[in-house]
């Protein structure tokens, strides 16, 4: 359920770089260990950016997943929650990518330039 | 019309990360550390904080005064329960105003603030709202994290909720009076918990017989009397 405020955060910092403009389109990165589900923060998002200048705008989710890099050297891409290292067995373990949650760009709509030159 | 990308690059709890830090720096400066306490409906968090409270906490340095924010997301039957310890409790619904948010947010916790005796206090504890989920994705302003997982809910939890269980900095594993009854293996659970989170400190603990409680409260003391990191 986290998704609703997710979704309102998005929607937010969408208007706030909107400009008064429509927007049209909204890419966000989710990162895999967000927890995150796609559909749920797809249908928070569409009702609550009714009446307002993201209605009817396309929430474009880019799921990134997670990586991890231990002391060891040893990199590879999360498939199941296991944050030891498959190869040490250390836990001297960083997430290198897949703990985002970034709203990266958005696109508005803008009435062309017709004045006279 | 024509459409024109906007750069925007803002990380979607910015917001609430910016609130967080504020109530963070009002909590510094009254000398106040904070600890948000989480995991499932009925996993013990409320039972828990009475045992450890009663009596009073104390360490080598002498007597902690503590005091509770409750959040739920309606009623006070927890802040009821906790007031009878004569600790300071101030309750937070997320329903009216809030939504009925599943989680406390930064924000929510910032309303509450005025009402809390920070000035009092050395520690405070915030139980937050029951949920395995959301409120792992809100930092409200804590220095620590503990969360209480019992041994009823399965083994299987930690993999199912690893933002929960990576997040947190004490794991209490609560109703190990239970244990002959179930067919639970702590020894599974552990090693989920290890996958998860590997080296993450735990502690058994049964809320109804007291067993492991007084190791909570050490470690709820420990966190009162360290310095705020700088």
């Amino acid at each position: 359920m986290h998704e609703h405020a997710l979704a309102r955060s998005i929607l937010d910092a969408a208007i706030r770089h909107s400009g008064g403009h429509r927007v049209a389109q909204i890419d966000v990165a989710v990162g895999a260990l967000r927890q995150v589900v796609p559909d749920s923060l797809a249908f928070h998002f569409e009702i609550l950016a009714r009446e307002t200048p993201c209605a009817g705008a396309r929430l474009e989710q880019h799921l990134r997943p997670a990586r991890l890099r231990c002391a060891c050297g040893e990199e590879w891409e999360l498939a199941e929650p296991s944050f030891r290292c498959p190869r040490c067995d250390g836990a001297q373990v960083r997430v290198t990518d897949g703990e985002q949650l970034l709203v990266e760009s958005i696109e508005i709509e803008e009435a062309p330039c017709i004045a006279p030159r | 019309m024509h459409r024109t990308k906007v750069r925007v690059a803002e990380d979607v709890l910015d917001a609430n990360a910016t609130i967080a830090r504020a109530n963070r720096a009002d909590f510094d400066r009254a000398g106040v550390r904070v600890v948000n306490l989480m995991g499932a409906p009925g996993a013990g968090k409320t039972a828990l904080l009475e045992r450890a409270l009663a009596g009073g906490l104390s360490d080598e340095r002498g007597s902690v005064q503590v005091g509770v924010l409750e959040g739920d997301v309606q009623g006070s039957l927890d802040a009821e329960r906790l007031s009878l310890l004569h600790v300071p409790v101030t309750q937070l619904n997320t329903d009216p105003g809030f939504g009925g948010e599943c989680h406390l947010d930064a924000n929510m916790v910032r309303s509450a603030l005025p009402a809390l005796p920070l000035e009092e206090l050395e520690l405070l504890v915030i139980e937050n709202v029951g949920n395995l989920v959301c409120p792992a994705e809100f930092r409200v302003g804590e220095d620590v994290r503990a969360m209480v997982c019992s041994v009823t809910e399965g083994e299987d939890k930690p993999l199912k909720y690893p933002l929960m269980f990576r997040t947190c900095d004490l794991v209490l594993i609560n109703k190990i009076d239970l244990l002959p009854h179930l067919d639970f293996s702590l020894e599974v659970l552990l090693g989920n918990l290890d996958r998860v989170h590997p080296g993450v400190p735990y502690v058994l603990v049964s809320a109804r017989t007291g067993e492991g409680v007084g190791a909570f409260a050490d470690w709820l003391a420990a966190r009162a009397h360290e310095r705020a990191p700088t």
